[in-house]
């Protein structure tokens, strides 16, 4: 099936290798065409697809630019965004490590506890003492390996003078170990190894299970600085033009943007007219024109006609960079959130280490001997560490998060699961979050021909418009007319030859409808309009939320009169023309008041709303910087994941304290009859076994559930 | 007792067989892209027989 990437030593040694993020990628059958497709441009070897990450990894010509890969990429029908960094990062490396340890603790935990079994069976005399050394064989570099992770931690909270659930699990799983090993040297009859490896594999899996949700879909800020212009031609004194990156321009500096061209800094025009596309910076779909005097910002995309602006503010300052830093800031003052399971084991570890301290002191002066009374207290430290408490967290959340993927929504963390559940009030930006955000054009009443032509001439211009145009063109199976000499006239539209008849796509007559355009085949002209709908299910969605308890409104950057229609609409209070500042501020004032507001948003100018609401979701047409910033990411045309989500959120915590509750009374239960040395190592395993798998079997319920 | 001088390494040698494996799979990355080998499955090759595919 699909080819393997057989490249001969000698062509990989001179191949270069590019990625980018796909956003696009939604099925195999975007996976065949990208794999297939992209090889049979020249200079292009191969392309590999991850789907997962969505992204492409493009092995290539060196003589072959981005650009090149990315029209390539762009001509099969998918945007794309050179990746700079590389993708496997520090969370990947982590997420293998633990696998790793978890592979092997499985391994030692599956061999030691065959022959534990013998030994509880009743093997004795030679036999048992055999067995207790090849338990110890296989143990002793298990846990060595598979502890790491728990030693590591355990050790950095002791040397910052704090605790952490990891310090009572190191000591119980490393004074189990020696205790077994004395055991085994002097031939006792107990050991401990199937205890400490079997504690390790299950704390482990948790630990999995809990990296794998962090890693799903991570890149970095980056990915929105990589929105601006790269480089800009400035125009010397004398008239010639010269490429400069962008980091080297200065305040001050003229440059020539060509149609087509993304800003590379913030400024002023100065000469020429045109029309840019600010949908990053403020949600507009609507192109914005542009004459002398005007500010335009780095990350826009001029449309229409080249024109020359004299630089303001570049690369740090730019308004672009500071929304930026504006996200890693509101980021930050998040990620001090205390997850549930730091909160439990904050009170929890105290209490182990008292109870195991105890245990060994009472039994001490009972006059129980040293080592009777260092197996009791093991036996604590073990049994209050239970696999149990470890797992009850990420099983729940893992599985929650599986199923609301399914549905169409990816939450990026277990800790945004936990904020998700506790918002109260929502807040939605109305472009592309309420609406569906392009433009959609109504072709109903253009016939075969005229479709034809119209695709023609739409597909050649990157007007908000043309794009929409095109799209419901693709939609309806139209093939393009082949259309000659087009022609882009700023704030105008679009102009060709059709089998010689003058064909146009243009502004209609008179400024009265903002979104329409007017198709001219020859002399016949008509009109076609285009609309921004509601997301079908949003007043659903709105209904389901208020059923929850959140109370909704509108915070838009968008012209009031606009906003006011859809909020009228769906029966919502508004705040319109709100800026990224603004909409920050009105984030930080219901924080103020102690409410936790859930931010649903898409355009560039939520990004720092949404990273500093209590918990975030953006729809999948969403700037990467946006899908970077929120929780989550919802796909497709139905706003009702939104909904979806807080309530399986909220289902998911119910599991989540059912699991905290059963661990807790299997504690009460067992502690007990721990410090009271009335549980055999036989009776432990089975307990914590057991106990696991109840935590498992409760967290697997999110699944139906959701459904 | 002589049957574990036999059972016992076969044991092992079946669950260290297993652990290369896992770690072998991991390392070839097999567990990167979940989603889209589930998806390629359904990926119909037009023409299967003209590479080596």
């Amino acid at each position: 099936m699909n080819a393997p990437l057989t490249l001969s030593a000698k062509d990989a040694s001179t191949l270069a290798t590019t990625r980018f993020t796909v956003p696009g990628m939604k099925c195999a059958g975007c996976i065949g065409k990208i794999e297939r497709e992209l090889p049979k441009v020249s200079g292009i070897t191969a392309a590999r697809a991850n789907f997962s990450a969505k992204r492409v990894a493009i092995s290539h010509d060196p003589a072959l630019g981005e650009d090149a890969l990315t029209a390539a990429l762009l001509t099969l029908g998918f945007e794309a965004q050179p990746v700079t960094e590389n993708p496997f990062g520090a969370d990947t490396k982590e997420r293998k490590r633990l696998n790793r340890a978890l592979g092997v603790a499985g391994f030692g935990m599956m061999n030691v506890m065959l022959l534990s079994v013998s030994i509880w069976s009743g093997a004795d005399g030679a036999t048992r003492e055999l067995f207790h050394w090849l338990s110890a064989l296989i143990a002793l570099p298990v846990i060595a390996y598979a502890g790491r992770p728990f030693f590591a931690s355990a050790w950095m909270a002791l040397s910052h003078k704090r605790t952490n659930m990891d310090v009572p699990i190191s000591i119980g799983v490393i004074l189990a170990s020696l205790l077994s090993l004395y055991e085994t040297i002097t031939g006792g009859s107990h050991a401990y190894f199937e205890s400490a490896v079997m504690l390790l594999f299950f704390l482990l899996a948790g630990r999995a299970l809990d990296a794998e949700m962090r890693t799903r879909t991570r890149a970095g800020i980056g990915a929105l600085l990589g929105q601006m212009g790269k480089s800009a031609s400035v125009i010397a004194p004398d008239g010639s033009t010269r490429r400069v990156p962008a980091a080297s321009l200065e305040p001050g500096m003229l440059v020539l943007v060509a149609a087509g061209e993304a800003f590379s800094a913030d400024g002023e025009v100065v000469e020429g007219a045109s029309a840019i596309d600010n949908a990053m910076l403020t949600g507009e779909s609507a192109p914005e024109p542009v004459g002398p005097g005007a500010v335009v910002h780095a990350g826009a995309i001029n449309l229409s006609a080249p024109i020359r602006v004299s630089l303001t503010r570049v690369a740090e300052d730019t308004a672009i960079a500071e929304i930026a830093r504006l996200m890693d800031e509101a980021g930050q003052s998040r990620s001090t959130y205390v997850r549930i399971a730091d909160r439990a084991s904050r009170l929890y570890a105290p209490v182990v280490h008292s109870l195991a301290l105890l245990a060994f002191a009472g039994w001490m002066i009972a006059g129980a001997g040293w080592h009777q009374s260092l197996t009791i207290a093991i036996a604590v430290l073990i049994i209050t560490c239970p696999c149990a408490m470890g797992l009850a967290v990420p099983a729940a959340q893992v599985v929650a998060s599986g199923a609301l993927l399914r549905r169409g929504l990816l939450v990026k963390d277990g800790s945004a699961l936990e904020r998700l559940a506790e918002c109260d009030v929502v807040l939605f930006d109305k472009t592309g979050t309420l609406t569906l955000g392009a433009p959609r054009a109504d072709i109903a009443a253009l016939d075969a021909k005229a479709r034809a032509v119209a695709l023609g001439l739409a597909q050649a211009s990157r007007h908000p418009l043309s794009r929409g145009l095109a799209a419901a063109c693709l939609r309806a199976g139209v093939e393009p007319a082949a259309i000659t000499d087009i022609a882009e006239v700023s704030g105008k539209g679009l102009t060709g030859t059709w089998q010689g008849l003058c064909v146009a796509l243009e502004k209609p007559e008179g400024e009265g409808q903002a979104l329409a355009a007017t198709l001219r085949i020859g002399d016949a002209a008509q009109t076609i309009t285009f609309a921004d709908p509601l997301r079908t299910d949003a007043g659903a969605t709105l209904a389901a939320l208020r059923h929850e308890g959140l109370t909704a409104s509108i915070l838009s950057g968008d012209r009031a009169a606009p906003v006011d229609v859809i909020a009228a609409e769906l029966g919502l209070a508004a705040q319109a023309e709100a800026s990224p500042q603004a909409k920050l501020a009105a984030l930080e004032a219901l924080k103020a008041q102690g409410r936790r507001p859930l931010m649903v948003g898409d355009g560039l100018n939520d990004g720092p709303a949404l990273a500093a609401a209590h918990a975030s979701i953006a729809p999948g047409t969403a700037s990467d910087a946006s899908q970077q910033a929120a929780d989550a990411v919802f796909i497709g045309e139905a706003l009702m994941p939104v909904a979806l989500a807080v309530r399986v959120a909220r289902k998911t915590m119910r599991i989540v304290r059912e699991n905290f509750g059963f661990s807790i009374a299997y504690n009460l239960l067992a502690v007990p009859l721990a410090v009271l040395g009335l549980v055999t190592p036989l009776i432990a395993a089975i307990a914590m076994s057991v106990s696991s798998l109840v935590v498992v079997a409760n967290s697997l319920r999110l699944a139906r559930s959701v459904n | 007792m002589t049957g574990l001088a036999f059972l016992i390494p076969i044991a092992l040698g079946m669950g260290l067989l297993g652990l290369v494996a896992f770690l072998w799979s991991m390392r070839d990355g097999q567990y990167d892209d979940m989603d889209g080998a589930a998806n390629r499955i359904l990926i119909d090759d037009e023409e299967p027989l003209e590479e080596d595919a």
